[in-house]
């Protein structure tokens, strides 16, 4: 294809036509239902690639579902065109759509090892796409060779004979992205390519993506929650709130210079792996579809909102280079968005370190995950435990928490050595060590309200008295923000942010000296893990204990820790002060780590806090 | 209902349906349902029969009043038996015990597998060895053969009878308990029970079995079925309440030499036998799909984690 | 759900490798359990309080029958001693004689084995394959007229006691409404079933009918669960057809879980048979076992109920194996 990259700045004249255009795309629940996505018009050119954009429930998946003509179980296409080279493929029949699937637009799945047929050779898979739209036996498997080319996966002819399962989760995305490539598509959709893998392995997969759209001039739309991979990767980027594009633009323009509220908290929310800033949440949650009010969709959780956006349905307007949905676009666009810097914690406190762990090696069975592991808590700091899956970072969390019992090694806390499983624990040891789950979902008993919930805490850990015990909960989940009708609810009437919130009041509950957070921030959404990163900074400069914070997430190490460790493979790659560690790293694998993890690129320079709007 | 990453706005259809908590909410709203109430109906109305029945039979059950297979007539609405004892009263005396024999049977069964079951699962290791060898010996016979090979010994003994349909129940809700609770021993919430220094029977009952609540009626409900089913049958084979005693099982073996005389003998029994389970059957079935919410039975969704677990060993 | 912290698995684990050892420990766990059944059912005829003759015998027993009966189950010697001669009589093809007739038990046994495995076969075949296609029928359609009335009558009929759907059957096809077939499976002594087809019928049509609903039920959720998979609907969006869709993306992920259904049914057969062959007076095991009860006769009942655990035993092993070849690997991988 001769389109190769076109400036973006020259947007106006002699660019090509759109090769997707989307117009007034709406789909219910059910023929008449109430609306899960609507009115979402965007258009991308060939070699180009959008980026859609929003947290869970915003309908991305949907929109991108729909561009292939389908819509999950329950949902109906209702209105609207998709026009790809200029016909609708909405409009086409059923045996038609067929034969354009595949074809000439094609899909890249959020999750490979579920959407890989378990019972059939990825080899096979592939063909596949090739053989039902009548591509002849050897042409096909012609086609199949250059395409793993493609993908950079060099395919010893073995690889194509094994099963899914086989492969790891960077083999199997490649093997989607294969498939979806095959058939030489004009449009391809791809639905969150990269959750779950590693962050060098996903910088790959992207890399790859970049390169096949812009040599083979394919229109790619590119789903993600993740705004710093999908800025380093998209000329175009559609925000979605609500089941509406709320502001869409030129990368440049939509998160460099945020206009419509919620842009600018998602902005203000993605933590920085360059600088120490303070991370800004969105309270609140998105409104569920049949939820949706008459007016703005998100009036209710935004700080510019007036009296007309609980009425009014913001219609796009177009504001320095892209269109928003916002009423209030024109007064906001004058005004900066706000970015703190972190305020430093208290130093280090002198004295004997908190929690002390030398030589640890664990292993799982035969498998080795970890490998004479050693760091050092000092009282009152936070050290950040890093790594990729697989590194043994959370087995270093269990190991410490009691929860995994297969270990060697020394792990003193207070002076004085901890047994190994949390059974040979006393009480009081439990008590000063507490855990927080990396899934709220399943951390909390779906049979016991809030209340009950830190009660059983208060009972088996403290001798708070059962009068007490209520008001003492009430006093915790003040601290996490949360009020005390709360007590009464079941887990399942809460959102994630709001159950990892009361995870972390069950442990805040009894004092603890150390918190061992893992992972706690990574199956939320970014505004709600902006929200629960400033809660535990707060907490912790209030009450001073000790924290461990385990995460994949390298980004956020600045936001919260001071001391860092690079984990990799069971061993302590590198460990030093956060500063140290991710400006100048000097192990090799921490440097590609950090040169891997996607940032938030679209020009964005620091700016002092500006002030607020009126 | 896992929540991973962000997850895709598909599944908000699904988020509507809850998980309802007062387990007698669930149980009235099953009750609500088509299905629901057709079986409650069924169910209520052999029972009725069963509990008034003695109270109201015009004759008593083991006089005889009547031809042999004589030919329903107003005296005698559905005729005599064999002996030409009067059907109806015979009928409405015959499933008391049915009743309370299935009742128990069942209990005692679903106690003991639900026990056996989730200490297997919870506590792994040797006592899972233990109790699963126990669970696989008990296993191999038939339920009906186990039966029949206790009362072969012991003689058709009522409470013997019910030990022995208990007994054989347990493997089979101890394999369906394991399963489930497997899967929940994983969940990080027995984890932070355990970090809380909790014992481990204490874990089990406080934290597992709360969630097995809906699991476990659906086996109740099942092993109900069953218990009707085997009581009845080991009657019919002729190991039952002894002779004169009137029992629905029984009466569909003796009468049935006489169908084409009085058929009434032979089907109204076999009727009521067959509502009855068919009643607690349909109730069982919508409950279960009120509560768990799928198409598939957590009985047989354990086997499909028996499959998965006996190769990821 | 991914815990981060187990390092991913090789991927390229050996792929025949597990299997042969899982059939290897499920062999072994069979040989366990075969040997438990037998100190079972040799231990059900120890329990017995007092003088086990005197017990199976009753009251009225003349000195004469209590002596044979004590030299036939060997009470005369040690536990140890009488569980050793029985089990070595199993293995040489003499486990012992009737206490009724004085007949060697495996000259009355051997012809109801041949009876019954020929009715379970028959059966299972049948049932299997009508089991499967309505099953998968019903998934395809589902929430269709057909699905439902399919579903209604399965659950219906799941509820029955197999003897409420025999004596049905002969009510409509052999007394009451029409006579079509016999009601009663008579066979001289000694004669095997396929000499008479025709007596076949109505003991295999009403296990037949019992079983289908499990492996109905069974393969419609599986095949339910195959269709709304992500794999199913990545092939969808692949613009692979919809023939092909369900034929070679769902069907293969849907079957093992209905063998194992299959195979669980082979396995309620092995007790069905006991009433079925009742009602029917069919020469069977089953038959022969009730008959054995109810004259106490102790030798019979050990044989049979052993042959039926054993038939059970190695049924689950053959079942467990074939559904483990049969299951797509990434469900066991985890």
């Amino acid at each position: 294809m001769s389109h190769s990259e076109a400036p973006q700045a020259e947007a106006e004249a002699g660019r090509p036509k759109a090769r997707l255009e989307v117009a007034g795309l709406e789909v219910r629940l059910g023929r008449s239902g109430p609306d899960v996505v609507r009115e979402v018009t965007f258009a991308v050119r060939a070699g180009e690639v959008l980026g859609l954009v929003g947290e869970s429930g915003s309908g991305k998946t949907t929109v991108a579902l729909a561009l292939l003509g389908h819509a999950r179980r329950g949902l109906c296409i209702t209105a609207g065109q998709v026009l790809l080279d200029g016909a609708d493929l909405l409009a086409l029949s059923p045996r038609d759509l067929r034969a354009a699937r595949g074809a000439r637009v094609s899909y890249v799945p959020q999750d490979p090892s579920s959407a890989l047929n378990p019972a059939l050779p990825v080899g096979a898979q592939v063909r596949e796409v090739l053989r039902v739209h009548s591509r002849t036996a050897g042409a096909a498997g012609d086609r199949v060779a250059e395409v793993m080319g493609e993908v950079r996966l060099d395919p010893p002819p073995e690889m194509l004979r094994r099963d899914p399962h086989q492969l790891s989760g960077g083999q199997q995305q490649r093997i989607a992205l294969a498939m979806a490539f095959a058939g030489r598509p004009s449009l391809i959709v791809l639905d969150e390519p990269t959750t779950g893998l590693d962050v060098s392995t996903q910088r790959h997969v992207l890399d790859t993506v970049r390169s096949l759209c812009r040599s083979h001039g394919v229109a790619a739309v590119y789903v993600s929650h993740d705004l710093a991979v999908v800025s380093d990767l998209v000329s175009e980027v559609a925000v979605m709130y609500a089941g509406r594009v709320v502001e869409i633009g030129p990368v440049a323009r939509v998160l460099g210079e945020p206009v419509h509220p919620y842009t600018r908290g998602l902005v203000g929310a993605v933590p920085s792996p360059e600088r120490a800033e303070a991370l800004a949440g969105i309270d609140g949650q998105q409104p569920r579809p049949g939820r949706r009010g008459p007016g703005c969709p998100f009036a209710a959780r935004c700080g510019h909102a007036i009296a007309d956006c609980a009425t009014q349905v913001p219609e796009p307007v177009t504001v320095a280079g892209r269109a928003v949905r916002c009423l209030r676009a024109q007064g906001i666009q004058a005004t900066q968005p706000e970015r703190l810097p972190l305020v430093p914690g208290p130093p280090a406190a002198a004295g004997g370190p908190a929690l002390l762990v030398r030589g640890v090696t664990a292993s799982y069975g035969h498998r080795l995950a970890l490998a004479g592991v050693s760091l050092e808590v000092p009282p009152r700091a936070c050290v950040a435990v890093v790594g990729e899956s697989g590194s043994g970072k959370t087995t270093l969390a269990r190991c410490v928490a009691g929860l995994h019992g297969n270990w060697t090694g020394e792990i003193t806390f207070r002076g004085r050595p901890l047994a190994r499983v949390a059974r040979r624990r006393d009480k009081d040891t439990l008590g000063r060590v507490q855990y927080v789950f990396q899934n709220p979902y399943t951390s909390l008993n779906p049979r016991k309200t809030i209340g009950q919930i830190i009660g059983q805490q208060l009972e088996e850990l403290t001798s708070v008295s059962r009068r007490d015990r209520a008001d003492r909960a009430a006093d915790v989940l003040n601290d996490v923000s949360l009020a005390p009708d709360v007590l009464s609810s079941y887990p399942d009437q809460l959102s994630g942010g709001e159950r990892q919130r009361v995870a972390i009041a069950r442990a805040l509950a009894v004092n603890p000296d150390l918190l061992i957070c893992d992972e706690v921030t990574s199956s939320l959404d970014v505004s709600v893990q902006a929200i629960i990163v400033e809660l535990l900074r707060r907490i912790q400069r209030e009450r001073q204990f000790a924290m461990i914070f385990i995460t994949h997430n390298l980004a956020l190490v600045r936001s919260i820790a001071q001391t860092a460790v690079v984990l990799r493979r069971g061993e302590v790659a590198e460990s030093g002060p956060v500063e140290q560690i991710l400006g100048h790293p000097a192990d090799p694998y921490t440097q590609r780590l950090m040169q891997d993890v996607p940032r938030l690129r679209p020009s964005r320079t620091h700016r002092p806090p500006g002030p607020r709007p009126a | 209902m896992a929540v991973d990453a962000p997850a895709a706005p598909a599944a908000q259809p699904g988020q509507t349906r809850r998980i309802r908590r007062p387990q007698w909410g669930t149980l009235l709203s099953a009750t609500r349902t088509p299905r629901g109430a057709i079986g409650l109906g069924l169910a209520s109305l052999v029972v009725l029969v069963a509990v008034v029945g003695p109270l109201v039979a015009p004759n008593s059950p083991d006089a005889l009043v009547t031809l042999a297979f004589g030919k329903p007539s107003g005296e005698f609405p559905l005729g005599g038996d064999s002996l030409g004892r009067d059907v109806l009263s015979r009928v409405l005396d015959g499933g008391r015990a049915l009743l309370v024999m299935a009742t128990c049977a069942t209990a005692l069964g679903v106690a003991g597998g639900a026990a056996a079951g989730v200490s297997a699962a919870y506590l792994r290791g040797v006592s899972d060895g233990i109790i699963m060898r126990a669970v696989d010996v008990i296993l191999s016979f038939p339920q009906l053969v186990f039966a029949l090979l206790l009362l072969s010994l012991l003689g058709p003994k009522l409470w013997l009878i019910t030990i022995a349909v208990g007994v054989s129940h347990g493997p089979q809700v101890a394999r369906v308990l394991r399963s489930a609770t497997l899967d929940l021993s994983e969940r990080d919430f027995v984890k932070a029970a355990e970090l809380q220094g909790m014992r481990p029977v204490k874990v089990m009952w406080k934290e597992i079995l709360p969630n097995l609540v809906s699991p476990l009626m659906v086996e109740a409900g099942l092993r109900l079925t069953y218990s009707i089913v085997i009581i009845a049958g080991l009657a019919f084979l002729g190991f039952g309440q002894p002779p004169p005693a009137a029992s629905w099982g029984t009466m569909i073996n003796e009468n049935r030499d006489g169908l084409s005389l009085d058929p009434w003998a032979v089907i109204v029994p076999a009727l009521l036998i067959a509502l009855l389970t068919i009643g607690t059957n349909t109730f069982t079935d919508a409950f279960a799909r009120v509560a768990i919410g799928v198409d598939r039975r957590p009985d047989e969704a354990a086997l499909i984690e028996d499959l998965s677990q006996g190769l990821g060993e | 759900m991914a815990v981060a912290a187990a390092p991913a698995q090789p991927a390229a684990a050996a792929r025949a490798h597990p299997v042969a050892r899982l059939i290897r420990r499920r062999l072994a766990i069979g040989v366990v359990t075969l040997f438990l059944v037998s100190v079972v059912v040799f231990l059900a005829t120890e329990v017995l309080p007092g003088n086990a003759a005197y017990a199976i015998l009753g009251h009225n027993a003349t000195p004469v029958r209590v002596r044979a009966l004590e030299v036939a189950l060997h009470l005369n010697r040690g536990v140890l001693g009488q569980y050793w001669s029985w089990v070595s009589g199993l293995f040489t093809g003499n486990p012992g004689h009737s206490l009724v007739n004085g007949q060697p038990v495996w000259g009355y046994v051997e012809p109801r084995i041949i009876n019954s495995a020929v009715l379970v076969f028959v059966v299972g075949a049948i049932g299997a394959l009508a089991g499967v296609a309505l099953g998968a029928v019903a998934a395809l359609r589902k929430d269709g007229w057909l699905d439902h009335v399919t579903s209604v009558i399965a659950l219906a009929v799941t509820s029955l006691p197999e003897f409420v759907v025999a004596i049905a059957l002969v009510i409509v096809l052999s007394t009451v409404i029409w006579h079509v077939l016999p009601a009663v499976s008579l066979l001289a002594p000694g004669s095997y079933a396929w000499s008479q087809p025709e007596l076949l019928v109505l003991p295999a049509a009403t296990l037949v009918i019992v079983i289908v609903p499990y492996i109905l039920r069974m393969m419609r959720a599986a095949m339910v669960e195959a269709l709304e998979s992500d794999y199913v609907e990545m092939a969808r969006l692949k613009g692979v057809p919809e023939w092909r869709v369900v034929l070679v993306h769902a069907l293969p992920n849907a079957i093992a879980p209905t063998i194992q259904v299959i195979g669980l049914n082979f396995l309620y057969l092995a007790g069905g048979v006991v009433v079925v062959e009742y009602v029917f007076n069919f020469p069977g095991i089953g038959q022969g076992l009730v008959s054995a009860v109810s004259d106490r006769d102790i030798p019979v009942i050990q044989f049979i109920v052993l042959v039926l655990a054993a038939f059970y035993v190695v049924m689950n092993i053959i079942t467990d194996v074939i559904a483990l070849l049969a299951t797509p690997r990434r469900r066991i991988a985890r």
